[in-house]
C-alpha cells in the first residue's frame, strides 16, 4: 500500500533500531512517553518495544480521548441521552465506556435510549435536518485533532439555523495535559514524543515550554518507522545535553500547524475555567467550552446539565495508566475482571487505551506473542 | 407450513402492482391478497416439484448416509449490496454451513418477515436473486413460510433459512478436529464481504469497486473431500472473519495457530479501506470463504484441488496449527514481529449478514 507500507518495513526498521541500540550510552537511561494513544497502538501492534535496548524505556501517556473522559462527563453524556429524549450522536469509541453503575450508551441504547454511533460531525448534523421534529445532539471529545470537525459543525448549524442541534463539548488540550504530567509525580521522563496529528493543528510552537523545562521532544507519525526515527532522535538530543522541539513527521506536519483550522476554533470555543480529566484531576484552563456567540449549540445549557464528580470504578488503574505510573498489567483488574468484552474502565475500551493495545496484541501474555516493556 | 405451494393455480381478478405496489397487512392475512403474493412472486420463482406438491410440507426421498441441517437468520442491512443482496445471501449463507460438515447439500426452506409498507418490486428482486442462486448450488427451496409484520416491528425484510444435507462418505470434519501441524489454508481474498456492505452503509457510503464475495461453497467442498478425505476441519470466516473464526476453533479443538501476513491473500481496495477505517481484515466478514485444515503433507494436493476450482483460484496456505495450551492465534507480521490476533469486539459491524 503506497504511502503507508514503505513506513512499515521490518529491514529498515531493524536498521534504525540497531542505531538506537549502537548510540544509547550503557549506564544512561531514556525514558520517553509517548504522549498519544495511536502510538501506544503502533508500538503494541509492531512489538518495537522487542527492538529496543533495555535502557530506553517507553511509557503510555494521556493521549486517548475517551481514557481521559472521566466518569462524570460518560454519566452526563448517558443522561442526556436517556432523560432528555434527544438523538445522542457518538463516534463509536464511546459507546462501552462504563460510567456510573457498569452503565454504558450501549447499554443505555438496549434501554430504549435513541443514540447513534457516527463517524463525523456531517453524519450528525445530516441526523438532525432529517429529524427537524427531535432535540440531536453530538458528543465532543478529543485533543486538537477532532476539534475542528466540531467547530465546523457548529458554524454550520448557526448558518442554517438548525436549532434542533446542539454540542456536548469535552475537548481537551494537549499542553495542558503535557503540564500536568510534568508538574505530577515524578516519571524521570527524559523525553516526549509528541503527537502527530494534534501539531498538524497546533503546529511544534506550543511543546517549547517543555523543552525548556528539559523535556526532549520529537513530534512523530504514526508508522511503525515514524516512531523509531523519533526515538533515535530523542536518544541524539539527551546524548547532547540540548532538549528541543523537532519536528520527524515532516512529510504531514507542517511546522506551523494549521492557522485556518485553530482560527475556526478560536471563533467557536473559548477555554473552560476548570475541567475534570481522568487521572490527572481538575486542571485550569485544560478543555474547551462553546463560546457565547454560539451558546445556543451548547448541550450542557440548553439541557442544562449538572456536572457530578463520581470517582473511579473501585481498583481500576486507568487513572495511573493515563499517566504512565503503571502498565496495564499491573492493573489487578486488567484481564481478569476487565477486558475488552467486560471493561471496567476506559482504557480497555478505546482502541487508543493503553490496556486495550496491549490486551489486543497480547503484548501481556509470556510465552505469546512476547511482552515487554521494561520496567526501569 | 409450505405457503409457497401454488398448487390451486388460482386466477385472480388484477395482477399484483409489482411496480408501485407495497407488501401491506393482507398479504399476511391468510387470504386471498396472499395467496395472490405467493402465486405471483415466490411460487412463481421457486418452481420445483417438490414445492410443486402443494402440502404444508414437502416430501423428499430419504438419502442413504448421515443427515445434516442448519439454519441461518438473515437482517443485513443493506439489503441490496455490490455482489449480492439479502436473497442470494440467504441461500448462500446456509448451503456453506450445511457444506462445512463436508456434507451434500439436499434441500433448503425459506421463511421470510416482511414489514408493512416493503415494496413488492424489492420482495420481487430479492426472491428472484434467491431463486437464481438456488438453481445456480443446485438446491431447491422445497417449502417457505411469508410473515408480515406492521410498520416499524421489522427493518424491510427478514428472511430465515435452513439446510438439509447428506454425509455420504465416511468422512469426520468437525470444528474439533485440527490438529498441531495441520495446515491452514483459506480459499481466497479476506474481508470482501464486509468491506463491500461497509462501503454501501448510509453514513459511510465510499467508492469501491470490490463486491461481495457471497457464494455457494458446496462445489468446491465437493472436490476438495473427493481429493482429500482427510480433512480434518472446514469452516466459513462470516461474522468476525478470520479472526474469530481462528480463536473459536483454537478452542474447540485445544490447539493454538500462527498465521503469516505475508501469505494473506488481501486485495488491495479491502486493504486500503481497512486502513481508513482503522479496521482489521482478518476481523471482517466473508460469504464465500473457507478455511481447510488439514495434515500438512496433503496440503499441497488440497490446494491444487482447490486451485483448479473458480472459488478456489486464489486459495493459499496461510499458516499452521500448533501446540498451544493457552489457544492462542499468533501473527507472524511482514514488520518482522509478532502479535497475537484476538477475537474483536463486535458492534463495529452490526447487521453484516
Amino acid at each position: 500500500m503506497k504511502y503507508a507500507s514503505e513506513f512499515r518495513d521490518g529491514a529498515l526498521a531493524r536498521g534504525i533500531a540497531a542505531t538506537i541500540a549502537a548510540e544509547c550510552r550503557s549506564g544512561a537511561q531514556y525514558t520517553f512517553m509517548e504522549f498519544c494513544g495511536g502510538h501506544t497502538h503502533t508500538i503494541a501492534r509492531y512489538g518495537l518495544e522487542e527492538l529496543l535496548p533495555g535502557n530506553v524505556r517507553l511509557v503510555h501517556g494521556p493521549g486517548c480521548p475517551v481514557c481521559v473522559l472521566p466518569v462524570g462527563r460518560v454519566d452526563s453524556a448517558i443522561e442526556l441521552a436517556r432523560d432528555h429524549d434527544v438523538i445522542l450522536c457518538s463516534y463509536g469509541d464511546m459507546m462501552r465506556v462504563p460510567g456510573s453503575h457498569r452503565m454504558s450508551l450501549i447499554k443505555a441504547r438496549a434501554e430504549g435510549a435513541d443514540i447513534r454511533m457516527v463517524w463525523s460531525t456531517l453524519d450528525a448534523l445530516k441526523i438532525a435536518r432529517q429529524n427537524p421534529g427531535r432535540q440531536v445532539a453530538f458528543l465532543a471529545i478529543g485533543f486538537e485533532t477532532t476539534t475542528p470537525p466540531t467547530a465546523m459543525a457548529l458554524k454550520m448549524a448557526k448558518a442554517e439555523k438548525l436549532d434542533n442541534f446542539s454540542i456536548f463539548c469535552n475537548h481537551v488540550l494537549t499542553p495542558a495535559a503535557m503540564r500536568a504530567i510534568l508538574d505530577g509525580e515524578s516519571l524521570a521522563l527524559q523525553g516526549i514524543i509528541g503527537p502527530g496529528h494534534v501539531s498538524a493543528v497546533i503546529g511544534i510552537e506550543p511543546y517549547q515550554e517543555f523543552a525548556d523545562r528539559g523535556q526532549a521532544i520529537v513530534v512523530a507519525g504514526f508508522e511503525p518507522l515514524d516512531l523509531l526515527q523519533a526515538i533515535l532522535m530523542l536518544v541524539r538530543q539527551v546524548n547532547e545535553g540540548v532538549p528541543r522541539v523537532e519536528n520527524a513527521y515532516v512529510r504531514a506536519l507542517p511546522a506551523i500547524g494549521n492557522a485556518k483550522a485553530r482560527e475556526v476554533i478560536a471563533e467557536t470555543m473559548t477555554l473552560r475555567g476548570d475541567f475534570e480529566w481522568r487521572g490527572l484531576g481538575t486542571l485550569p484552563n485544560s478543555a474547551l467550552r462553546i463560546a457565547d456567540d454560539y451558546e445556543a449549540f451548547d448541550a450542557e445549557k440548553r439541557f442544562a446539565l449538572p456536572y457530578r464528580q463520581v470517582p473511579d470504578p473501585k481498583s481500576c488503574a486507568c487513572a495511573e495508566v493515563v499517566r504512565g505510573l503503571k502498565r496495564p498489567e499491573e492493573c489487578v483488574l486488567f484481564g481478569k475482571v476487565c477486558t475488552p468484552d467486560n471493561p471496567i474502565g476506559s482504557c480497555m475500551v478505546s482502541s487508543e487505551g493503553g490496556c486495550a493495545a496491549h490486551w489486543l496484541y497480547g503484548r501481556h501474555r509470556k510465552g505469546g506473542a512476547s511482552q515487554h516493556r521494561e520496567v526501569a | 407450513m409450505n405457503e409457497f405451494a401454488d398448487s390451486s393455480q388460482r386466477k385472480f381478478t388484477r395482477p399484483l402492482d409489482v411496480e408501485r405496489g407495497r407488501v401491506d397487512m393482507t398479504h399476511g392475512g391468510g387470504g386471498r391478497a396472499m395467496a395472490q403474493l405467493i402465486s405471483e412472486i415466490f411460487a412463481a420463482a421457486f418452481d420445483n416439484p417438490y414445492l410443486a406438491q402443494g402440502n404444508d410440507m414437502a416430501v423428499m426421498p430419504a438419502a442413504t448416509g448421515r443427515l445434516v441441517m442448519s439454519t441461518d437468520g438473515y437482517v443485513i442491512s443493506p439489503l441490496f449490496f455490490p455482489g449480492g443482496d439479502i436473497g442470494s445471501l440467504a441461500v448462500h449463507g446456509t448451503i456453506n454451513d450445511v457444506s462445512m460438515s463436508g456434507a451434500r447439500a439436499l434441500y433448503l426452506s425459506a421463511s421470510f418477515i416482511i414489514e408493512e409498507g416493503f415494496p413488492l418490486a424489492d420482495l420481487k428482486r430479492i426472491v428472484q436473486s434467491m431463486a437464481r442462486a438456488s438453481t445456480e448450488a443446485g438446491v431447491p427451496v422445497v417449502t417457505g413460510d411469508t410473515k408480515v409484520v406492521e410498520r416499524g416491528k421489522a427493518d424491510g425484510i427478514f428472511i430465515s433459512t435452513a439446510g438439509v444435507g447428506v454425509l455420504v462418505d465416511d468422512l469426520s470434519i468437525s470444528g474439533d478436529a485440527i490438529r498441531p501441524g495441520d495446515a491452514v489454508i483459506i480459499s481466497g481474498s479476506i474481508g470482501d464481504h464486509g468491506v463491500a456492505i461497509l462501503s454501501k452503509r448510509e453514513n459511510l457510503d465510499f467508492e469501491t469497486a470490490i463486491e461481495s464475495d457471497s457464494a455457494p461453497l458446496n462445489g468446491l467442498v465437493a472436490a476438495m473431500v473427493e481429493a482429500e478425505p482427510s480433512i480434518h476441519c472446514l469452516r466459513d470466516p462470516t461474522r468476525g472473519g478470520v479472526a474469530a473464526t481462528l480463536n473459536e476453533l483454537a478452542h474447540q479443538s485445544g490447539v493454538g495457530f500462527v498465521l503469516d501476513e505475508d501469505a494473506l491473500p488481501i486485495k488491495p481496495a479491502v486493504r486500503g479501506a481497512c486502513e481508513l477505517l482503522g479496521i482489521d481484515p482478518l476481523g471482517i466478514a466473508n460469504e464465500g470463504k473457507l478455511l481447510a485444515f488439514c495434515p500438512a503433507e496433503k496440503a499441497e494436493a488440497l490446494l491444487r484441488v482447490m486451485n483448479a476450482h473458480p472459488l478456489g483460484r486464489d486459495a493459499a496456505v496461510i499458516g499452521q496449527a500448533v501446540a498451544d495450551d493457552s489457544r492462542l492465534v499468533r501473527l507472524s507480521t511482514s514488520f518482522g514481529s509478532e502479535r497475537v490476533v484476538e477475537w474483536l469486539n463486535g458492534e463495529q459491524l452490526p447487521r453484516i449478514c
